[in-house]
């Protein structure tokens, strides 16, 4: 009797911590395949009866959507891969040396907040001549992404074991050999849960490009935001935005959780 | 990224072979570059800033330290401190006290953990704007669907966000509701780094559940309780997506907190000087902070 009362308990106080997630993301889902009318009756409609598509379909035709997820994969995969081809000999190197400092700068990217960097480099990209083009926003992308792949792969490379690449050393390759065709090819799962965590930061972030995006260079979230500003009761096309701009970003969640938790236990990270 | 599980390798080990070592630099250099461009030029250029009038479309002019003793004398900083400060704890304990709740219990086996587990850190990874956004519509004062829930329990509605006297504890919500899996995640792997010898001593002495966690668990999962404290207060210091997507800082500016101040400083009234000494005191604020907590972390450890 005890044993089933605790079962039922925990399983309680398993569904009490689930319930507000799942809740505003069905809830988004219900938003979003509703007309307008049952999204504003009262008391609410949970269970759209029958569900429509006129909200997305709407999305696409009164906004540039995809111009903006086109500068939104731009941007993402861009900062991503750049922060690889960076970060990953960075954390390779910053392991072997034992560089501590090395790593301490890295922190303070991650402490320093997102708007400290705009002011400077929102005046330099001015000089530059180059605001309204897509270049801005996947730099100062880089500021996210590159500490995130740094951190990442320190951390594994320090879990590698060195003796298969001092075996190679003493094979007489040079160290780069052994980075290339040793250490590279075993840190794999490392850069993809690096690549998959810097990829959802940079497409989540928000506040440089809504600072540096002009008319044609909205990224999705800016895009949506400014959505917000002009539509404020439509309420249907609103969610079903909001629900194509965060989808990628979930299902990549749902197929990788493994990575994902992983890298994020290693250490915290998140962006901007 | 406050790294408990990394940086005390590195910090623990000496250098050896010093040369041997240094032929690695060259693998770090283009990061370097990176990060000194991205990063550090901005720092120096900011400070440079703080001291100057400057206007964009206007000039600038050097005006020493005139912006820092403004800033100490402007009551909408000060307020927005204070401001800060209320969000802050309230961001902080909300998320601690769930996340180490919710890591105790995803640490045990059940059906579907996976599942749970996954859904329960989807806010983290989820968009922040489009969150918001579906947040926005929930306090909606006579159609959301928070109100209508308040009602099925026979609570009177709130104002949520369009009350001076609401509008943070409601963003605090929304903070929770979004980081606390980071918090979660952080304790998950402290417990799963648990030795089992200590539980089973404490079986044969007859400790029972609370216990053996009061005396055993809690003070092994410290440290990690410390990075997952250090990190939030961080986070919570820095908050800005949910708070200008919702609020803007309103209603008047009553949630405009010093990131918000910040941003119309720099980008709506463009006072790029006096912006750039907001930085730098949030900045010192954000380190200090830090530093308090890991020096208390030290000193606990000594005792």
């Amino acid at each position: 009797m005890m044993r089933a009362l605790e079962k039922i308990g925990f399983a309680l106080t398993v569904l009490v911590l689930v319930s507000p997630a799942a809740t505003v993301f069905l809830w988004m889902l219900s938003l979003s395949l509703k007309n307008e009318l049952d999204n504003t009756a009262w008391p609410p409609v949970f269970i759209p009866s029958p569900p429509v598509w006129d909200n997305f379909i709407a999305v696409f035709e009164r906004n540039d959507f995809l111009l903006y997820t086109w500068n939104s994969v731009v941007v993402s995969f861009t900062a991503t891969g750049l922060a690889i081809l960076i970060g990953v000999p960075a954390g390779y190197g910053i392991a072997k040396m034992r560089a501590t400092r090395a790593a301490m700068l890295i922190l303070i990217a991650r402490i320093t907040p997102g708007l400290s960097y705009l002011i400077p480099l929102f005046l330099l990209f001015q000089w530059l001549g180059l605001t309204g083009t897509l270049t801005p926003i996947i730099v100062t992308h880089l500021v996210i992404t590159v500490p995130i792949v740094v951190w990442v792969m320190i951390g594994f490379f320090e879990g590698l074991p060195a003796e298969l690449e001092e075996a190679a050393l003493v094979d007489g390759a040079n160290i780069w050999q052994a980075f290339r065709h040793v250490a590279f090819p075993l840190a794999r799962p490392g850069i993809t849960v690096a690549v998959i965590l810097s990829f959802i930061f940079s497409w989540n972030n928000f506040i440089f490009a809504m600072v540096l995006a002009g008319r044609e260079t909205r990224t999705l979230p800016v895009a949506v935001n400014n959505m917000l500003t002009f539509e404020q009761i439509s309420w249907g096309p609103l969610a079903a935005a909001a629900l194509l701009v965060t989808l990628p970003v979930l299902l990549l969640t749902l197929l990788a959780q493994k990575q994902i938790i992983a890298g994020l236990t290693a250490g915290g990270v998140k962006g901007g | 990224m406050s790294g408990a599980a990394t940086l005390p390798a590195t910090a623990a080990t000496a250098r050896p072979r010093r040369n041997y070592a240094r032929r690695y630099v060259w693998f770090v250099v283009p990061a370097a570059i990176v990060v000194l461009s991205v990063i550090l030029f901005p720092w120096v250029f900011t400070l440079f800033m703080s001291a100057h009038d400057w206007k964009i479309g206007g000039g600038h002019s050097y005006v020493g330290l005139d912006n820092y003793r403004k800033l100490f004398t402007d009551d909408r900083f000060l307020w927005s401190m204070a401001r800060t400060l209320y969000f802050t704890a309230l961001a902080v304990i909300g998320p601690m006290v769930l996340g180490t709740i919710a890591a105790l219990v995803f640490a045990r086996n059940f059906p579907l953990r996976g599942l749970a587990r996954t859904v329960f850190i989807l806010p983290m990874m989820a968009t922040p704007v489009a969150v918001a956004l579906v947040w926005t519509m929930m306090f909606h004062p006579q159609l959301g669907v928070l109100n209508w829930l308040l009602t099925q329990f026979g609570l009177p509605p709130s104002m949520w966000i369009y009350d001076a006297n609401t509008v943070i504890p409601t963003l605090v919500m929304v903070e929770v509701w979004h980081w606390t899996p980071l918090v979660m995640l952080i304790v998950l792997g402290g417990l799963a780094s648990l030795p089992v010898d200590p539980y089973e001593a404490a079986k044969i002495d007859g400790a029972n559940a609370w216990q053996a966690f009061r005396h055993i668990t809690f003070p092994l999962l410290m440290p990690f309780l410390v990075v997952a404290l250090i990190i939030r207060t961080i986070d919570a210091l820095k908050a800005f997506d949910t708070i200008y997507v919702i609020t803007q800082g309103g209603p008047g500016t009553s949630s405009e907190t010093i990131n918000i101040f910040l941003y119309l400083q720099g980008f709506a009234y463009y006072n790029m000087g006096y912006a750039s000494a907001v930085v730098v005191v949030f900045f010192l604020i954000i380190v200090s902070l830090a530093g308090v907590l890991l020096w208390a972390r030290n000193r606990a450890k000594d005792l």
